[in-house]
């Protein structure tokens, strides 16, 4: 008599169905259980992926149902590279990347090094400086907006407070030369508290032991800091930057909102000219080229990287 | 006897109950999220009431409703029964097979295009334009306009300055130049304490903005979409002297005359800062002035309304506006037609003005009380009467955008010379046209 409620369950199962399952081999059970994942796999990513290098090669359109698919070959390839406006745009993103991701590495890095330090309201601290990164893209895009107003804007007040200049005499995300900062400060603004909860999870992970071993050796607080401290967060740090790094790469709805890739093409970045090529301008084939480059791009950056941190993890 | 008549009532009741529930249907309007979709939605509380049928509504806001719905229409999705598109789509609805031709409902029917006004029915029905061949009623005409406070332009000081400055009065701007002229008087000028601007203009580069802003300048100085005597002969015409002049116009007043920060400014900036106090001007299309006039802050006969001033080479304005066409992948056809029949008669017009809607027929437009219905009506007729618009080619949105990019990228940003801005310009059109294999 079945006791456990395993038996029961088991007692339960209809004997045909037991007996085809008794038949079947761990591999093939295991497969049975894989199948749906790798289904939704091929279904949602790879498909999509092979259909995409597939319209890549063709002038097809979507919004002309009605016109005949060419096989073009590679010269969508070929204008993408080739068209200086599409390079504007990847200096764009260049500017982004690379400045968002400087800053929020010091910043959240000297953050997560103060509030590692036990003092009172320490937690308190550590939710109100969370706090950015819980809110959504757009509403930090529009809230950024308002602080940007050169007549209202708490940010230009505070410029001016600082510096002495009229608030209303500049316009951070209607001029040129600041616009691409003002995309980089609301970036970092929001995204910091990410590094810094990852760099404070390295810090902790740090045993006192190490330091106490230091300190008895007489270590200044400096030569623990660049021989103890920076080593062995630098894993933590190098995995901040590749989330935030392929974060970035595909920004969109933040700078949209904020500035909608203007003044002119100063802040549109690649995502926002690729969305613009594809449901805008409707050139489906040029499109999938331009995602196709950019998934490589991606991809490629991305492994070179992964395999660096592993080195670094591996010290 | 009686009881006979009674039970045949009654069944006649049943029956017509029965046939109304049959074939009642959930309706869905799509259209763009603004003041006149709110009247809209109250002026079709009739036709439920009268039809039987339900509807829904889908409005999105302006600055993504081209994308929104042109994915509905591109991907032949059901979203939508009736589809009140913006004017540009008419030649993409015809040619795609997105919209149902309306020719034969409209003879079917009695609704002739002769009862609507001409430009309205060029604008917002014709596909090719210029023949009988119609996709759309005309819904709601629109056009672009100024507004400027009247009260501001009243005060004794103002006018005596700026008679001493220009040597003429401070007034309704005759021309473009006057216009600038205006603008730059209030640019910073103290009113009240608040320091106050020249005029909002449209600089929006996303969706359609300055493209809908600078068209007014253009045409004025000169601009011509194509060579007339051929179609999609550009060059010369996009990027004559008188356009190039036009465009350089835009960017004076952009850099002499506007809020700052107004780099990226459409219809519900230039509303804001309009009614906030911060301008003295600002363009924008007619649909907004029922709002203007009910705001307590600037309402009430302290604005005032006027068409886009001439330049040298005439008095034109863009145009805005809709019309209503049935989508063709609707499977509630019938009924959606059933709403372009009630929606066309001279009764429903004329309420629909009355609720804030900008009607096009011509017996509510040319009933000689209109004129003075409100203080903007006046404006409207004008401002209806010297419209031009942008490439309705089923390729609008491939046009629209390097048109988007160019001015903007020359009037905002300050690239380049307008010179280069529109010869850059050209080599898109023709780009496309070729593609199109239209050249």
């Amino acid at each position: 008599m079945p006791t456990s409620p395993l038996d029961k369950v088991a007692h339960a199962t209809p004997r045909p169905v037991a007996r085809r399952i008794r038949g079947l081999t761990d591999r093939a059970i295991a497969w049975i259980f894989v199948a749906p994942t790798i289904f939704l796999l091929l279904a949602v990513n790879i498909f999509p992926l092979i259909w995409t290098i597939r319209l890549s090669f063709t002038n097809y359109r979507v919004n002309r149902p009605n016109r005949d698919v060419e096989w073009i070959g590679l010269r969508n390839y070929e204008r993408i590279l080739t068209d200086p406006d599409i390079w504007a745009t990847m200096q764009a993103t260049a500017h982004f990347l690379i400045w968002t991701i400087v800053l929020q590495v010091l910043i959240g890095f000297a953050l997560a090094y103060l509030i590692n330090k036990k003092f009172k309201g320490n937690d308190l601290w550590t939710t109100i400086i969370v706090f950015p990164m819980m809110l959504s893209p757009a509403v930090v895009g529009n809230f950024w907006t308002f602080l940007y107003q050169p007549q209202i804007g708490l940010f230009n007040y505070a410029v001016a407070f600082f510096t002495g200049v009229e608030p209303a005499s500049f316009s951070m995300i209607g001029d040129v030369h600041l616009a691409p900062w003002a995309i980089v400060i609301a970036d970092t603004w929001m995204w910091t508290p990410f590094v810094m909860l990852i760099c404070l999870a390295g810090l902790r992970s740090i045993p006192d032991t190490i330091y106490e071993a230091a300190e008895c050796d007489r270590a200044s607080k400096w030569r623990q800091f660049w021989t103890i401290t920076v080593p062995m967060v630098l894993p933590f740090l190098m995995l901040a930057v590749l989330f935030r790094g392929i974060e970035n790469f595909k920004m969109f709805d933040l700078v949209v909102q904020l500035t909608g890739g203007g003044p002119g093409n100063t802040t549109t970045l690649t995502s926002i000219d690729l969305k613009r090529e594809a449901f805008e301008k409707w050139r489906t084939g040029l499109s999938s080229a331009y995602a196709v480059i950019l998934f490589v791009t991606v991809f490629g950056l991305a492994s070179i990287y992964v395999k660096a941190l592993n080195k670094v993890k591996e010290r | 006897m009686t009881s006979k008549l009674l039970k045949s009532t009654a069944l006649a009741l049943v029956v017509s109950g029965a046939a109304t529930a049959a074939t009642a249907d959930d309706l869905t309007l799509c259209w763009a999220a603004w003041d006149p979709a709110n009247a809209l939605i109250e002026l079709s509380k009739d036709f439920e009431g009268k039809s039987g049928h339900d509807m829904s509504f889908e409005f999105v806001p302006w600055t993504s409703f081209a994308d929104r719905m042109l994915n509905e229409l591109n991907s032949q999705g059901q979203l939508c029964d009736l589809m009140i598109g913006d004017s540009q789509w008419i030649g993409a609805g015809a040619e795609n097979g997105h919209y149902v031709k309306l020719n034969g409902f409209f003879d079917a029917n009695g609704i002739t295009m002769d009862d609507f006004i001409p430009a309205t029915v060029t604008g917002y029905s014709e596909w090719p334009k210029g023949t009988p061949n119609y996709w759309a009623l005309p819904a709601f005409g629109d056009v672009v306009g100024w507004t400027y406070r009247k009260d501001w332009f009243e005060r004794p000081e103002l006018q005596a300055e700026f008679q001493e400055k220009h040597g003429r009065a401070l007034g309704v701007p005759s021309s473009l130049e006057e216009l600038k002229d205006i603008a730059q008087f209030f640019q910073g000028r103290d009113i009240d304490g608040t320091t106050v601007y020249g005029a909002a203009i449209y600089t929006e580069r996303g969706s359609e903005g300055i493209t809908m802003g600078v068209t007014n300048a253009l045409y004025n100085y000169g601009f011509l979409y194509e060579n007339p005597d051929k179609p999609y002969d550009v060059d010369g015409f996009v990027n004559s002297d008188g356009a190039i002049a036009g465009l350089e116009y835009y960017k004076e007043l952009y850099d002499t005359s506007v809020p700052p920060g107004s780099s990226n400014w459409y219809m519900g900036e230039n509303i804001d800062a309009y009614r906030s106090g911060q301008v003295a001007m600002q363009m924008n299309f007619a649909f907004i002035w029922p709002g203007v006039e009910a705001d307590p802050n600037v309402g009430g006969g302290k604005s005032g309304y006027f068409p886009n001033p001439a330049g040298p080479a005439g008095q034109f304005a863009q145009l805005g506006g809709q019309g209503i066409s049935v989508v063709a992948y609707s499977e509630k056809q019938d009924a959606a037609l059933e709403y372009i029949q009630w929606f066309a008669q001279p009764e429903v017009q004329s309420r629909w003005w009355e609720l804030g809607g900008y009607s096009a027929l011509k017996a509510v437009v040319e009933d000689p009380d209109f004129a003075t219905s409100q203080p903007y009506a006046q404006t409207f007729l004008d401002s209806m009467a010297i419209v031009k618009d942008f490439w309705a080619d089923p390729a609008y949105a491939d046009l629209l955008l390097p048109m988007q990019e160019r001015v903007h990228n020359y009037v905002v940003a300050g690239d380049g010379t307008a010179k280069e801005a529109l010869d850059g310009l050209v080599r898109d059109w023709i780009e496309v046209f070729e593609d199109e294999g239209k050249l």
